[in-house]
Parts: structure tokens; sequence; C-alpha cells
């Protein structure tokens, strides 16, 4: 991609983005793990197709908002949600939701690549298989193809689709993992500092990767690396001991920050 | 920041859901989610059906049916000859049952005469009333000519008919008991002479094949002769290896081929092992056929495999970090075992212990083989003698046809599962106790 | 002295050196054990080790091959017409001299005078005194008991002797070596270490007995009985002959009985793996902590109850149950009230065996199921996979080959299961595929071999080995390939 494309491609995204569309909006979400609060009245609000990124020191409650956003606490036990949480103006933690859909709208990577025991063809195919995305084997070709494509993986893998996905390098099992998201043609992803058990050159792969993914995914990303959440994001958040402490333009945030305590973790000064 | 925006989303229409067939695959989730309560529910079923088929038969058999009644110790009967002092054998074998006889016949007003009905009253005592009375009178000469009153054993079809087992509707030649028989028993309950009393004979009384006087009293000894044996052999042994296994053992091919060795020996049937005690220590080294000793031998090797894996699993539950300390401080390897990392592993390796225990005292099958299925009366004195086990006694009743050694059956099995109740809950409590997370 | 006179003695004189050495350690340090290499009680110890051990091995051997050495010795001095006989009956005439010199311990020597002149009393003499014997001794053989019983005082006084005199060594030579320097704790330890190897050799130890033993006995058997004819046979109908006679021999085919345990073993798989299997899937993916708690434990008391128990649960519950149940059914659909299931059935052995196989496959499968990284769980519902999905798709197909290296392990356990098929399954060794007709199993048959009277010479006995060592082989095989499995398995995600 060239500067020029590139930039043009800012441009268009910057001004989807003054339209304020938000995809998510989140009011005095509280999170409790049995008599333990985990999470304080957070006001956080999702832009659509606008990357993210949730910063904070360790323990600040940011994975658990990410995991918010598509009811994965819900398999932790004794883990409860209170305050609102909106995608597209639905309530996602009313009764008539359902996980299953929600899921299927709001994809996750995991902070650990986690491809299934199965070939790289049947961990893509997996997704759209148990929604039904697929009429036929042509169909689920093309979405595989497509997804891989989307991921920056189908040169690495095209000859060896029907190989074990565990063999791949780690950077190759995160953007698989990241294909298999896509495959479901999620509205919004979530990533769970996904670069974490990466080394630099797969971490740089894989932010490219986000880059991309921005012009049709609303993408909310969990990092401990400032730079990464500088280089990736266009809004960001800071939480710290479980309130939001500060959320805004990425650019902004890294320069003038409003709250103090961001600027001081900014700065290195704790976390 | 978080300035409220209303969402242009609600103002434009909603975007086509995609159809993932929600309602179906929820359909699919019910379905699944009920298989695995009905399977759950089937086990658990099964559990209650098991006990409460033992326990409802079993119950009774701690009551057994006495009949209370003044017996004349007659002379006439015993020793008409008044040989007793010069004949030690005349007490020994002095007609008993008769005296018992007629003491009921009395009780019930029968004729002396009437043969016929004497010989149905005698059938309604049981057989044991011959050693019973004859015990009585060997230790207690005086008693010859005087009246007691003695508490006699029903027979097993009386006892059984008493506690409402045999059907009295069919016909009378379809049953055991007669139709006179039940009037007798009716009229000794009213007068107060027939009743139910605790059974305590089923605890203490060795083998019989008259169900009324059977008890576990024998198999009770010679099972505990067995746990003692597999007790104070295996746990040490089971210790010693694993502590070698665990700690010291080169990881190398010959340990490698003991561990699977040993996961191996866990799962052998328990017959085999019956097979080699019995090619064995009987057949071999020449030690006797139905001894305890032998089957605490058998039985030991049987449970040593599954204290191994016990004491081994314990061991390694105990962090290395408390070794190294140990280590650190100047100890020998041996010094840090023995000190520090057994002792922490102790409850686990006593929990396992006692679990081990508990399978061995319900096996049954090597048993089998090295003779215990004996008929044994006598209390075993030492772990060389003649004896029985508790589960084999349960599999020699199991085999008996007559009514009365259901119910005793059960009564056995309850025993051997109030044993085991103790053992494992005892061994829950350790765990509960001694628990210790790192 | 009596050999448990003779462990006495060396219990004391263990405690005496352990007593003395550690005070030599204590005195030669001059009254401050930090001057010492190792702590006081070592010394003691290794004097005690030194005194008793040598002396115990030298007892162990002594008392394991002096009697082959007597024995073979007075078996030289039989008369020649006995030793021309054939081993069997020379067996039972050592048998009656051993009588005989056990006999003749407890009678005077007057009695022994009296008797020896006039055998035939001697008989009885000794049945008054509790000894039976099996026949009327002949002269030769009171020469013999006599020599026997001479040898083994002479041979008990030379051992006492000789572990008595090494013991006392021991400790002597033990004792001066005591020294500051002295390191006796390494000693010491060196001697527990070789103790804990020996203790882990005996599982060794068990299984080469296992194998020794049956082979033996099975090749006894294999050199009456064909082996072809044991293992391709498929009549089954050993003939228990009176004892001694040789007229028939009988049909030992394992085919009937092998037919017989695999068609149980599947009836029970039938009822236990789908039962446990999602027993285990509802109680580690579904099921509340609080339900868990409760359900799992009950659920393993299902393994703690003795197979007897699940026998006559069989013979007086299940059996019956199914026998009229399908009277009534019979009765029901053709009017005639005729049972077509009977008591004891391959249906009642299998139903019963499949219950008591519920909680061993639960159990084994639960640990797989929970071994299955959570990762892989988060990955599929993160997908919108329902929880059946992610179970069916995911879960399963990770931990299959746990599962089946556990279901395996069921299945050996199956066809090594005896009580329940001793009270439920039948004797009847047929061939037949109606499961509502008794079958018999292999091991129904070692039990049914074996019980009464044993002859090691019989073929009838000694097939029971044969059958035995079959039995291991197939469940030695089940249960390592399935050890191999789940060892594979869990290394995968450790």
């Amino acid at each position: 991609m060239n500067m020029m494309s590139e930039a043009a491609v800012e441009k268009a995204l910057d001004k989807k983005m003054t339209d304020m569309s938000y995809k998510m909006i989140g009011n005095d979400v509280s999170v409790y793990y049995g008599e333990k609060r985990a999470l304080f009245d957070v006001n956080l609000n999702v832009r659509e197709n606008t990357v993210t990124a949730l910063i904070g020191p360790s323990g600040c409650g940011k994975s658990t908002f990410l995991r918010t956003l598509n009811r994965m606490n819900d398999t932790i036990e004794g883990c409860r949600v209170t305050g609102k949480i909106t995608l597209d103006n639905d309530d996602i933690y009313d009764k008539e939701i359902d996980v299953v859909e929600l899921r299927a709208r709001v994809g996750m990577v995991f902070q650990k690549p986690n491809p299934f025991p199965k070939s790289i063809y049947e961990n893509i195919a997996y997704g759209p298989r148990i929604h039904g995305l697929a009429r036929n084997k042509a169909d689920m070709d093309q979405i595989v193809e497509a997804s891989l494509q989307r991921a920056g993986l189908w040169t690495e893998v095209k000859d060896r689709l029907h190989e074990g996905g565990t063999g791949l390098s780690g950077g190759q099992q995160q953007r698989l993992c990241i294909a298999r998201a896509v495959a479901v043609s999620p509205e919004v992803i979530l990533m769970d500092e996904p670069c974490s058990a990466l080394d630099p050159i797969a971490t740089a792969k894989v932010e490219e990767l986000i880059h991309e993914l921005r012009a049709n995914y609303t993408i909310v990303i969990v990092t401990h690396s400032m730079q990464q959440a500088a280089r990736v994001s266009q809004r960001t958040a800071m939480f710290h001991l479980g309130q939001l402490v500060e959320e805004n333009d990425t650019d902004k945030m890294f320069t003038n920050p409003d709250d103090q305590r961001t600027q001081d973790y900014i700065m290195g000064r704790f976390g | 920041m978080t300035d409220v925006v209303s969402s242009p989303a609600g103002v434009l229409a909603k975007p086509a859901r995609r159809d993932i067939g929600i309602k179906r695959r929820y359909a699919a989730e019910r379905r699944f989610r009920a298989y695995g309560i009905a399977a759950l529910s089937f086990g658990l079923l099964f559990l209650a059906l098991l006990l409460w088929s033992v326990v409802s038969k079993g119950y009774t058999a701690f009551q057994q049916t006495m009949i209370t009644v003044p017996v004349e110790f007659s002379e006439q009967v015993i020793d008409k000859d008044n040989e007793r002092a010069t004949d030690p054998q005349k007490l020994m074998t002095a007609n008993y049952p008769i005296i018992a006889r007629n003491a009921v016949a009395k009780a019930l007003g029968v004729a002396e005469s009437n043969t016929a009905d004497l010989r149905a009253v005698n059938q309604m005592i049981s057989n044991s009333v011959r050693s019973q009375l004859r015990d009585m009178v060997v230790a207690n000469p005086q008693i010859i000519g005087t009246t007691q009153t003695v508490s006699l054993l029903a027979a097993g079809d009386i006892d059984s008919a008493w506690k409402g087992q045999i059907n009295l509707d069919v016909s009378e030649d379809n049953r055991k008991v007669s139709d006179k028989q039940v009037g007798w028993m009716n009229q000794l309950a009213e007068a107060g002479a027939l009743a139910k009393h605790f059974n305590g004979g089923i605890f203490f009384n060795g083998a019989s094949s008259r169900p009324e006087a059977a008890g576990v009293g024998v198999a009770l000894i010679g099972s505990f002769y067995m746990m003692l044996i597999v007790l104070v052999l295996s746990l040490p042994i089971g210790v010693a290896a694993s502590i070698y296994l665990e700690e010291f053992a080169p990881k190398n091919r010959l340990t490698d081929l003991i561990e699977v060795n040993i996961n191996n020996l866990a799962a052998v049937p328990s017959i085999v092992y019956g097979l080699l005690g019995l090619a064995v220590f009987v057949n071999f080294m020449g030690l006797p056929r139905s001894a305890s000793l032998v089957g605490g031998l058998v039985l030991t090797l049987m449970t040593l495999p599954t204290i191994i894996i016990a004491t081994r699993a314990a061991l390694k539950a105990v962090p290395p970090s408390i070794r190294a300390a140990a280590l650190g401080l100047g100890a020998s390897k041996m010094q840090t075992i023995f000190h520090h990392v057994l002792p922490l592993a102790m409850p686990g390796i006593l929990t396992g212990t006692i679990i081990g225990l508990a399978h061995a005292l319900g096996e049954t099958a090597p048993l089998l083989l090295i003779g215990m299925v004996a008929f044994v009366a006598n209390y075993p004195t030492t772990p060389m003698d003649p004896s029985t086990a508790l589960p084999v006694q349960i599999y020699m009743w199991a085999n008996e046809a007559e009514r009365a050694f259901v119910e005793r059956t059960s009564g056995a099995i309850i025993i051997l599962l109030l044993f085991l109740i103790v053992m494992n809950v005892g061994a829950i409590l350790l765990r509960r106790r001694f628990e210790r997370r790192w | 002295m009596s050999t448990p006179l003779i462990l006495l003695a060396l219990a004391i004189i263990a405690i005496a050196c352990y007593v003395a050495g550690t005070r030599r350690a204590l005195a030669i340090a001059g009254g401050l054990s930090s001057n010492l290499h190792s702590r006081q009680g070592y010394y003691g110890s290794f004097v005690a080790i030194c005194a008793t051990v040598p002396a115990a091995i030298v007892l162990a051997v002594w008392l394991i091959a002096s009697p082959f050495y007597i024995n073979s010795t007075v078996m030289s001095g039989f008369p020649e017409e006995v030793k021309t006989q054939s081993e069997a009956q020379q067996g039972l005439s050592f048998g009656m001299v051993g009588g005989l010199a056990r006999g003749m311990d407890v009678l005077t020597l007057e009695e022994i005078d009296a008797v020896s002149a006039n055998p035939a009393e001697l008989r009885s003499l000794l049945g008054t005194k509790g000894v039976a014997l099996a026949g009327d001794p002949e002269p030769w053989m009171v020469v013999s008991a006599g020599d026997l019983n001479a040898m083994q005082k002479i041979s008990s006084r030379i051992m006492t002797a000789v572990v008595l005199i090494i013991a006392l060594a021991g400790a002597g030579l033990s004792y001066v070596r005591i020294a500051p320097r002295f390191r006796a704790r390494n000693r010491v330890e060196k001697v527990i270490l070789s103790a804990l190897v020996l203790a882990s050799s005996i599982a060794i130890v068990t299984t080469i007995g296992i194998v020794m033993s049956m082979l033996t006995e099975a090749t006894h058997f294999f050199g009456r009985v064909s082996p072809w004819e044991f293992f391709f046979g498929t009549v089954w109908d050993p003939r228990f002959a009176a004892a001694g006679a040789t007229a028939s021999e009988g049909q030992f085919g394992l085919i009937p009985l092998l037919a017989g345990t695999l068609y149980i073993g599947f009836v029970a798989m039938l009822v236990a793996v789908p039962v446990g299997l999602f027993s285990a899937i509802y109680m580690s993916e579904y099921a509340s902590p609080r339900v868990r708690s409760i359900a799992k434990p009950l659920l393993e008391v299902l393994a703690g109850i003795p197979t007897i128990v699940y026998g006559f649960f069989a013979l007086t519950s299940v059996g019956p149950f199914l026998r009229d149940i399908s009277a009534q059914l019979s009765g029901l659909t053709t009017g005639e009230y005729a049972n077509f299931i009977q008591a004891q059935s391959v249906l009642t052995a299998g139903f019963v065996m499949g219950i008591m196989l519920i909680p061993y496959v639960s159990s084994l499968s639960d640990d797989i199921i929970t071994a299955v990284p959570r990762a892989l769980r988060d990955g599929s519902l993160g997908l919108g996979a329902t929880k059946s999905e992610t179970i069916k798709k995911v879960v399963m197909p990770a931990a299959l080959p746990g599962v089946v290296g556990a279901l395996l392990m069921t299945a050996s356990r199956a066809i090594g299961e005896t009580m329940i098929v001793v009270l439920a399954a039948g004797v009847a060794a047929r061939m037949q595929l109606n499961p509502f007709e008794p079958m018999t199993t292999v091991t129904v048959k070692i039990v049914s071999q074996l019980t009464g009277d044993l002859e090691f010479t019989s073929p009838q006995t000694l097939v029971a080995f044969a059958l035995g060592i079959t039995l291991f082989a197939i469940t030695l095989c089940l249960n390592i390939y399935a050890l191999f499995i789940v060892r594979k398995y869990r290394e995968q995600y450790e």
C-alpha cells in the first residue's frame, strides 16, 4: 500500500468518523466477580469502523470490559454484569437477545492463539458451518479463501489448507484465529492483547492486518503496549483500578491527555 | 467525553439480520442437555435402586424371631442313667432338641401322643437349639432337673413367615409353613412367647447351613486379619517404592518400564491375582489353602499399585520449594524427604491407602481361587487357620436357595457396605482436614 | 532355636547395637555431637544394620534352600523300588514321610520304640495325637522320617549358630570403625536407598510372578492338550473326571468362553459408554458447582460398591425382573405367558456390569474433558457457537484420543470382571447370538475350574491357568495401548 492511497483511506475514514455513529454504547457498566467488584460504572462508546484501544495497567479491568461486549464473561462462574450495553441500540444483556447471535456479530480474538486441533481449512470453516453461512462446498471454499486473504495468510498457507492449524508459527496461528473470526462476518471484532504472545515481526504483521480490517469492521483492542495503541487505534480509552479514566482521540491522548493519571501512565510512572 | 449521542441506527432501518438458525440450534442445545441429565439420572437412579433393593431385603436380617418358653431340663431325657460323672460324652450327645420341642409343645398345649403335631412343632424350632441347650448344660450341669426360661431360635421358615416374607395366601401345599403352624405362631405371639428380637447372631456366629443360625463372625475375623496384613505390608512397601520412583529414580528405560508396569498392574483383573496366589503361595510355597494369610498376601499385591499411584501423586503435590529450602540448609536428600516431604504428603498417602483397603475389603474373586470358599464354623485363632471373608460369605449365601438366606445375604451386604462407608467417609474427612493448597 | 526366636534375638542385638553405637560415637566425640560427621544416631543405626542385615539375609537363604537340600537327600535314601516309581508316586511317599516326621516329633521316645516294630499301629497312635496320615506307613518310611527329623534338627542348630556368629561379627567389626570423621549417615542412607529400590522392584517381581506362574502351569496344560485345540476349539466340555482317571480328557475350546466374554462386555459397554460419557459431559460443562459437588461423589459411590453386591443385585433383582417382564410382554402379544428372557442371561449380566462401569467411564472421561484447554472452548464460544456445538465439534474431537483410551481401559475391566458374571451370566458354554440366553465367560470358568478339590496334574485344573494367561494377555494389550494413548494425549496439552 503506497503512501498516497493510505492517506486517501485515512481521509475517507476520518470523514466517516465525524458522522459519530456509535456501534456499541456502554452505560454505567459494572462487573462483579462474586463479591469482588472489577469494574465501576464505565461509560464508553465504541465508534463504527474505528479501532478503539483499551489501555491501562494490569488488573485495571480493560480485558473485563472487553469481554462484557460479547458476553464472554457469561462463561466465568460467579460473574455478574450491571448497567447497559447496546449494539446498534439493542441491549445485549436483554433477555430477548441471544448470546449465540450476539457472538456471531461480535467476534473475538484471544490473547493466546487458540486454533482448534483441526486442519487450517476446518478452523476457518467451523464458524460459517455452525451458523449455516455456506450453502455448499464451493461457497465454503470461497469463504475460507476470502477470510485467509483478509487475514493476509492466504499466500502462506494455500498449499497446506488441510494440514493441522497447530503446526503454524505463533504469528500465523494468531492470524489464523483472526481469519477464523472474520469468516463469520462479524460487525465488531474484539481483540484481547492479540500480540502479547508474538515476536516483533509477527506483531507487525498483525498490526498491519488490524489496520486494513478497520475499513470493514469495528475493532476494540486491549493492549499493554502504548506504542501499539498509538500505531493501530484512532480512539483510546484508559482504565485504572476498574474505572475509565479518560477516553479520547488517540493523537490527543498521547500528546495532551486531559487526566493527570493518563499522563503518568503514558510517561511510565506506574503500570 | 462520554456525552450521550443518540445512535443514527435508531433512525435508519435496521440491516436485515442473517438467519443463523437460532431456533433449531437451541432445540439441539436443549436436547443435548437433556441427554446429559437423563444419563446422570439413570446412573443415580440405579444407585438408589441397588441400595434400596439391598436395604429393603436385608434390614430384617438384623431381627430374629425367637420363641421364649420355660424349658424343663428333664433328667429323663438328658441323662436318665445318671452316667454324666463317668462319661463326659453323655452331656455332649444328649437329645436336646426333644427338650426344646417338648417345651414349645407344652406351651401350645399339644398332646405328647400326637406324633404328627409334635413333628410339626419340631419344625418350628431351629436345629441350632441343640448346641444352644448343650452349651447351657455343659457350662452349668446343675440346671439338669430344673426349668429355665429360654429364648429359642425359631426355624428359618417360621422366621420368614413371621416377618411376612412368605405369602400365606397361596395354597398350603405350595408353601413351607402349614396353616396349623401359622395358627400356633399367632397363639405363641399372643401369649407373648414369640417375638422378634435384635439378631446379634448375624455378627458373631460362624457358618451354618441353617439361615437362622448363620452369621458373619468368622468372615469378619478373616477379613480383619487380611486387612491387617494388607495394611502392614502394603503401606510401607508402597511408600518406599513411591519414594524411590518419585524422588530418586533416574529417568531411564528401566524406571519407565516400572512405571508402565505399575499402571498396568493396577488394571490387571483381580482374578489373575487369585491365580498368582494359588500357583505361588499355595502350590509352590506350600502355605495352607483357605488361610487368611494367603488372602492377605494376594490382596497386598493387588492393593500395592493403587497405593503407589496415590502416594506418588501425593509426593508430586509437595512443591519443589520445600525440597529446595531443606536442601539449602544442608539436609541430605534422604533427610529432606523423610523430614519434610513425607510428612506433608502423609494425608494424601493415608487417603489413598484407606481407599485401597476399602477396595481390598470388597474384593471377592481372587479369594475364591485360594479356597476361602469354605464352610468354617469356628473362629480362626491365627491367620494360618482356615477362614473366610465377608464378601466371600456373601457369595456363598447368595448361592443358597432358601428364602431366609436372601435376607441374610442382604444383611451381610449391609454390614459390608457400612464398613466401606466408614472407611470412605474417614478418607474424605482426612482429606478435608489436612488438605493443603500450595 | 526356632525361627521366631532367632528373629527375636536379632531384634535384641539390633537394639543393643544401636544404643552401644550411639554411646560410643558420642564418647569418641568427647560428648560434643558437633565433632561428629553425622548425628550420633546414624552411628548407632550403622552398627545395628551391619549386625542384622547380613545375618537376616543368611537366615532367609538358609530357610529357603535347606528344605530343598534335605528333601533331596532324604529322597535319595529311599529304597530302590520306590525310586523307580513315577514322580507323582514318589511325591505321595515323600508326603507320607513328612507327615510321619511331624508325628514322631510329638511322640515320646518309648512310644517310638514301641511302634517302630509295628508301623500299622503308628497311624492310629498318631491319629489320637492329632496328626492324620494318608495311608499306612511302611517300615522304610519310618526310617526315612527319622533321618528327616535328624537332619532338620542339625540344620536348625547350624543355622542358629551361623546366624548369631554373623550378627555378632558384624556388630563387632562395625563398632570398631566408629570414628568422628566416619561418614555414618552416607552409609545408612545407602542402605535405606537399597531398601527403597527393593520395594519398587516388587512391582516388577509381581508381574514376573504372574507371567511365570501362569506360563508354567499353562505349559503343563499344553503338554496334555494341544494349543490348537485350546485356542481354536469351539466346544467347552472339560468333563470332570475322578482323580487319577485318565479315560476322558474332555474338550477345552476357548472360543465359546471368549465369545461370551466379549458379548457380555459389549452389552455392558453399550450401557456404560453413553450413560457415562453424557454424565461426564453434563457434569463438566453444564452442571452448577452445587449439583456437581453432589452428583459426582454419588456417582463415584457406584465405583466403590464391591462387585459381589452387583452380582447379588443382578441375581435377585434385575434377573427376575427381566424374566417376569418378558413373560408379561409375551403374554400381552401372543397370549402365552412364557418368559423369553432367562433370569441368568447375557442381558442381565451385561446390563448390571454396564451400571458398574458408568463411574469408570464418567470419571476417566471427566478428567480427559477437563484437560481440554479453556482457550479452545473460548475460541469456539467467541465465534458464536452454542455450548453443545462447542462440545460436539471442538471439545470432543480434541478429547477423542483420550476418551478412546479411557474406553479401552473400561473395556479391559469389563473383560476381567468376575463376580457379576459368576452370579448372573450362567455357566453354559454356548455359542449363540441371543442376548436373552445365558452364556459364560473366561472368568466364570476360571472360578468353576478352581473351586473344590484341586489336583495340579489334571488338565481340568490346569486349564484355568491357560485361561488366566489368555485373559492377562488380552487385558495387558488393552491397558498398555490405552495408557500409551492417554499419555500421548496428556503430553499434547501440557
